[in-house]
């Protein structure tokens, strides 16, 4: 999120559209209510299905799954064509005015540099033109022709209602009533939030989805304002926290990445991740990362990591393609992988094309589960009849099941997605012979590094010298993590001028800001410097003082980055430093300095005069309406349909149906269906009694939602002879499944490119462990197919068929 | 409470007095009317987060006893913490549910091991497992980690294996699991953010 | 033990009247449907404080699970799906209508009338009418005596359960279970004089957002109730089975007045012969005793 819960209470308009708040996040929704009881908040709700998000909705929209870019891109047009955007925000804060490389064009589907073969771009096109003085040129005026706002005007002129109506199935004037809705939050003292999820994410055009809202909220000057924001809703508890901390195929803590294999020495490295400023006078956030790599380094190799060998760069791996789970299970299907680990992961269950995740794992010469809980994928060899019907003999895959401790067993902290760390404490031991993940990880890399010292081995160097000065190295307390994770000085650091000492050796850090690329600091994730300083455990604060009045809620836990509550504050006021509206004050300039309710998100003492743009993560200091080269499928978002689409076409591109850069495998490819065998839109999701597949082992969540079933419209249950409740398999090339039918009115036929589409809604949460009623994972069903940028599944939209059991 | 016990004593044998059942013998306890007991009142709190989504509702734990070393506390109710801004109190039914997962009949309680073609599981004990897990690591990783790639350029980095963190756990877990899985060279690693 | 931590206001089946000088204020819940979303977190949080174990059954094509209330769970949300307009009089749209049903805590409740077991159920003096199990026999009159069709027999103990407003925590001064967990303030707990004033405020912001017939759901035919729904379209009989002018049957009142001891006796043999009978008494005819006060929904 970039902004936070309590302040989705200050909106104006609330877009629900790929997620499902009221159903997956129903406490969090309770700020949508309050927005709508106090504010008079308009909600709009854009699914494909009415769920219960929809029940209090005062719009609701029925699109068709995977037309998510057809519909945004519609507004973008009504927007632009209607003039309906924040004039001054775009001008100033965005890259409306920047002009873009001649070379870089948009044709048939396809934008400069795509080949075939490697389907992949050469982006090079993909940037701004820069002038004799090494910025890039602008026009303020936004009427150059190459520049970002008319190219982006031009891009989505194609978007009109007629195109909008036919592939997303909703009507042309509830399309336009909800553009009239949105538009009006393009007045400086009104706000729209975004709230979504995973109906955004789960499609090859993932990451796409998310930029089109973006790009709408920027065009209305949304983002950095209370009420206003892009605020991703997050599945799990700490979804936030082990993504910051770079659990992640290509990532380290705070969104440092790992190097790529060209990159064979750490100046090198460097040089790649620090961007020069592209427009004069800009912060260029960036420019730290040395400070934050050679802090890093120094927590996870301490003594061993020097400036001379590159704060142990060599070890770093290096990679070249992204190890993602996708292609992870890929390669284990294919015989190439011999261990795996699955903390607190059912990647059977969680994962696409189940038959494909059996074979995976059988494969494996060793599989160890740590879990609270028996999982299916601990069970994978086991044979439970028709819902895994395998036979234990021939999988020879050892396997070992390790009791954890849940969340009530032990202490320790978790982000929400307000980005808020909340320390929690411990209630009771966890039962029997469980441990804490903690200490099963320690112990297990005792042994290893153990076994490495008496008989040697492979590189043994990283393990040997990975820093362990925990008290008790079996059992390293949260608490230690926790501080190691703040950071601390490794020496007394003095003020070259003033000869002060800033920090004494062995002192907590205050925040980011006091990081060093020296090696005088160590810090486990830079992000989180500040949540544990030598003031205390700042992720335990409990006060619930709200002076803003606007739920900013300063002093309760802590939030990343600089416990700031809202991200891009300083775009809450005019380029003068004046709050766009007063009603909506985070921060302001005071004639010397920024102050306010809110850590300001902006060099604290840059004047307005300096024109020092608002994204300082940015090198622009802009927001981008033009993404340049940072997504692999374009600068703009462009509709692309679903890999297995209803249509068999893509009315705006025949030849370029599907996203060109996507993430496919070999086996998937062949496992595709058409609407001739399978005519019916797939689309799985949660319910909110049931929690993945952990709210099944729950009794009480048990009771409240059973037994798994699929929802149908009547129109469709009419044509198939199916009757509420009855029992029916879905099936597609890749598996089948077999539920209750839930026959509904919330499901509509949609009439899509001249045909009508019927979606079979496919809730997930059912399996054979547990206490409800034993059911098949949604995905034997879904499609082994990733977006082009982050890799997720498409989950959201495939092809099936349906028939009475 | 205005009515003493004697006093009640005397209403219900009224009550009785007044009706048909009790000449038939019918209820011959006098009738108290009472609430149930508040069941709260001397447990133990703990302040915690909910652990499914990233609302991250305040939540207290009600456990057993009073701290002392002889009574084992156990969570015997979980309800919403009203100070957490965000929450302030309440929760969805999952959240409301916690109970049952913490005491869920699914809880593994020792560790478990099924070898190559085995058809059932078989307790262990920990330091077998972890020593069977840590030798399997180390054989594999000898026999498969990639120093340099063909062109001889430094890669130091292990495929053959791979690490699923778990986006529930907490950011000290976090913290440990990624230094290790690092430090051994795994590149295949992710969390449920992949999903 | 304990005596009882509430004043009672009355008891079943007896005739001396209860202590009457004390008077609490009267405490009220209200379950507003149109901030309802169904999340059934106060199923959940019923079946948890109450310390209930509902069986898991299967799904009937519905999200309505279990599919009735029953001995063990003791609140249920009701799933409709409706067609209806908004203003009353134009297009209809769909509506996802999801309703709370469980006890109403009627001020003149039905099944304490019917009760012919001493104390088995009490009215405390903040309205919460209660039952208390140790004295049920099982007879099921309290069932005929409702008329929101709320108590359930146990199978297993032959005694009859309903939501109890959570007295115990009610009476410890806090608000119960459900309303604590409920996410979106569909449901809010206070004095009923607080809870009619927030109703009518969110009737008014209800009819400001074109839910011409929003109407707040207090039926004086039971003389009002400790339960209060607002409902976004009026009428309470689209919520599933929401009584549009509930009335406790004449033939409790009858019974109440003539033939309870014939009947009491009856049962008592019945009981005495070890055969316990479902007792009913016939549909619940309205009888307009209160006339130009309806039970309908007031606006």
């Amino acid at each position: 999120m970039t902004n936070n819960w309590v302040d989705i209470k200050n909106a104006n308009v609330i877009v629900v559209m790929g997620g499902n708040a009221a159903e997956a996040h129903p406490v969090g929704f309770k700020w949508v209510v309050e927005a709508k009881a106090r504010n008079k908040a308009t909600l709009i709700v854009v699914d494909p299905r009415f769920n219960r998000t929809a029940a209090v909705a005062d719009h609701y929209l029925p699109i068709r799954a995977g037309s998510d870019i057809a519909f945004l891109g519609g507004v973008i047009n009504y927007l632009l064509a209607h003039d309906k955007i924040q004039h001054q925000y775009v001008v100033n804060y965005t890259n409306a005015p920047y002009i873009v490389k001649q070379g870089f064009d948009f044709s048939d589907g396809l934008f400069t540099g795509y080949s075939s073969e490697t389907r992949a771009y050469d982006t090079s096109s993909w940037d701004y033109e820069l002038g004799s003085d090494g910025y890039v040129m602008v026009d303020s005026t936004l009427r150059d022709p190459r520049c970002v706002f008319q190219l982006m005007k031009k891009h989505y002129a194609r978007y009109t209602p007629e195109v909008v109506a036919s592939l997303t199935g909703i009507p042309q004037d509830k399309f336009l009533k909800v553009c009239e809705i949105i538009a009006s939050t393009a007045p400086a003292d009104r706000t729209m939030t975004s709230m979504y999820a995973l109906g955004w994410t789960h499609h090859s055009v993932g990451t796409q989805n998310i930029r089109t809202m973006a790009m709408i909220q920027l065009l209305l000057g949304n983002i950095g304002l209370s009420g206003g924001g892009m605020n991703a809703l997050r599945g799990h508890s700490n979804i936030q926290g082990l993504t910051d901390l770079g659990l992640m195929s290509n990532l380290m803590p705070g969104y440092l990445t790992l190097p790529h294999k060209e990159e064979q020495d750490a100046a090198t490295y460097l040089a790649h991740r620090t961007p020069k400023p592209l427009r004069p006078g800009q912060f260029n956030y960036w420019s730290n990362y040395s400070k934050f790599y050679a802090s890093l380094m120094k927590a996870v190799y301490g003594g061993a990591a020097t400036a001379a060998n590159g704060y142990c760069y060599d070890w770093l791996p290096k990679v070249n393609v992204e190890y993602d789970m996708l292609r992870t299970f890929d390669l284990m299907a294919e015989g190439k992988m011999n261990g795996y680990f699955c903390q607190g992961f059912n990647p059977l269950q969680a994962f696409p094309y189940k038959s494909k995740l059996i074979r995976a794992l059988s494969n494996l010469k060793f599989l160890v589960v740590m879990d609270p809980l028996a999982t299916e994928t601990s069970e994978f060899w086991q044979n439970h009849g028709k819902y895994n019907d395998v036979d234990p003999r021939h999988i020879n895959t050892e396997v070992f099941r390790l009791p954890t401790t849940c969340f009530a067993e032990e202490d320790g902290s978790l982000i929400n997605s307000s980005r808020w760390l909340q320390w929690h404490y411990k209630g009771a031991d966890g039962p029997g012979e469980s441990r804490t993940d903690i200490v099963i990880m320690a112990d297990l890399f005792i042994r290893i590094r153990d076994k490495y010292r008496k008989e040697g081995g492979a590189f043994p160097d990283p393990i040997l010298n990975l820093d362990w000065a925990y008290v008790i190295p079996h059992s390293p307390h949260p608490s230690e993590l926790a501080t190691e994770l703040n950071g601390r000085a490794l020496e007394d650091i003095v003020d070259p001028k003033t000869k002060q000492t800033l920090l004494h050796k062995g002192q907590q850090v205050d925040g980011f800001f006091q990081l060093r690329d020296d090696g005088k600091t160590a810090c486990g994730c830079w992000l989180f410097a500040g949540s544990w300083t030598s003031k205390g455990n700042q992720m335990a604060r409990r006060d619930t003082s709200d002076p803003s009045g606007r739920g900013l809620y300063s002093s309760w836990a802590w939030s990343w980055p600089a416990n700031r509550r809202i991200m891009y504050n300083r775009a809450s006021c005019d380029p003068a430093g004046k709050p766009w509206d007063f009603n909506r004050r985070l921060i302001w300039w005071n004639g010397s300095k920024w102050v306010g309710f809110d850590v300001p998100d902006y060099k604290p003492d840059a004047a307005p005069s300096q024109d020092m743009g608002p994204f300082i993560m940015n090198a622009e200091g802009v927001g981008r309406l033009f993404g340049r080269q940072l997504l692999k499928d374009g600068p703009f978002p462009e509709h692309y349909e679903p890999f297995e689409t209803p249509l068999g076409t893509n009315p705006l591109h025949p030849k370029v149906i599907s996203n060109p850069v996507a993430k496919l495998y070999s086996a998937s490819m062949e496992l595709f269906g058409k609407t001739s065998d399978f005519p019916y839109v797939g689309t799985t999701y949660r319910l909110t009694e049931l929690f993945h597949y952990w709210g099944k082992h729950c009794r009480i969540n048990a009771v409240l939602q059973p037994q798994q079933f699929v929802e149908i419209s009547e129109e469709l249950a009419r044509e198939k002879g199916i009757g509420n409740g009855d029992p029916v398999v879905v099936w597609n090339r890749r598996g089948q499944i077999e539920a209750v039918a839930l026959v509904t009115k919330r499901l509509k036929p949609l009439k899509v490119n001249g045909r009508t589409v019927y979606h079979v809604g496919i809730p997930i949460h059912w399996g054979f462990t547990g206490v409800a009623k034993k059911g098949y994972p949604a995905n034997a069903l879904t499609p082994f197919v990733g977006d082009a940028d982050a890799g997720t599944p498409e989950f959201k939209a495939f092809l099936v068929n349906l028939r009475k059991a | 409470m205005e009515l003493s016990r004697r006093q009640f004593f005397k209403l219900g044998a009224a009550g009785l007095g007044g009706s048909s059942l009790a000449m038939l013998g019918f209820a011959p306890e006098p009738a108290l009317a009472e609430v149930r007991e508040f069941k709260l009142e001397k447990m133990t709190q703990t302040r915690n987060t909910c652990p499914y989504c990233a609302v991250g509702c305040g939540i207290i734990m009600y456990g057993l006893g009073d701290g002392a070393k002889n009574a084992r506390r156990s969570i015997m109710h979980i309800e919403g913490d009203p100070d957490h801004p965000v929450s302030r109190g309440s929760l969805c039914p999952k959240g409301a549910g916690l109970l049952d997962f913490v005491h869920s009949k699914s809880r593994l309680t020792y560790p478990e091991y099924r070898g190559p073609g085995e058809t059932s599981w078989r307790r262990v004990s920990w330091d077998w497992a972890l020593d069977r897990i840590a030798t399997l690591v180390k054989q594999d990783r000898d026999k498969n980690f990639i120093a340099k790639d063909e062109q001889g350029r430094t890669v130091n980095r292990l495929l053959t294996q791979g690490f699923l963190a778990a986006s529930a756990s907490t950011n000290e877990t976090g913290w440990l699991t990624w230094k290790v899985v690092r430090s051994l060279g795994m590149v295949s690693f992710d969390n449920q953010a992949r999903l | 033990m304990a005596l009882q931590s509430l004043d009672i206001k009355r008891r079943s089946a007896t005739t001396m009247p209860p202590p009457s000088i004390r008077k609490t204020a009267d405490v009220a819940k209200l379950i507003d449907i149109s901030k309802c979303i169904g999340c059934k977190a106060c199923q959940a949080a019923c079946l948890e404080w109450n310390d209930l174990h509902e069986a898991v059954g299967i799904n009937v094509g519905s999200y309505q699970n279990p599919p009735d209330l029953t001995p063990e769970s003791w609140t249920l949300m009701r799933f409709s799906e409706v067609e209806v307009p908004r203003d009353g009089t134009g297009e209809p749209e769909l509506a996802w209508l999801i309703r709370k049903d469980g006890c109403m805590h009627c001020a003149e409740p039905g099944c304490l009338e019917a009760c012919p077991a001493p104390g088995a159920i009490v009215q405390y003096s903040n309205g919460i009418v209660d039952f208390q199990e140790e004295n049920c026999i099982g007879c099921g009159y309290c069932i005929t005596g409702c008329p929101f069709n709320i108590p359930r027999i146990s199978k297993r103990d032959r005694k009859a359960y309903k939501c109890t407003l959570c007295s115990d925590r009610v009476a410890v001064g806090l608000e119960p279970a459900c309303i604590k967990a409920c996410p979106t303030q569909a449901l809010v707990f206070g004095t009923k004089d607080d809870m009619k004033r927030h109703a009518e405020d969110r009737v008014a912001e209800l009819k400001e957002r074109g839910f011409a017939t929003a109407a707040v759901y207090d039926p004086s035919g039971v003389g009002g109730t400790h339960v209060m729904y607002v409902l976004q379209y009026g009428d309470a009989e689209l919520y599933q089975g929401l009584p549009r002018n509930p009335r406790v049957s004449p033939m409790v009142k009858l019974w109440k007045g003539i033939f309870k001891p014939v009947s009491v006796a009856l049962m008592g043999l019945a009981v005495v012969v070890g055969f316990l009978h479902y007792v009913t008494v016939g549909p619940n005819e309205v009888k307009e005793e209160k006339a130009g006060q309806p039970g309908a929904p007031r606006n």
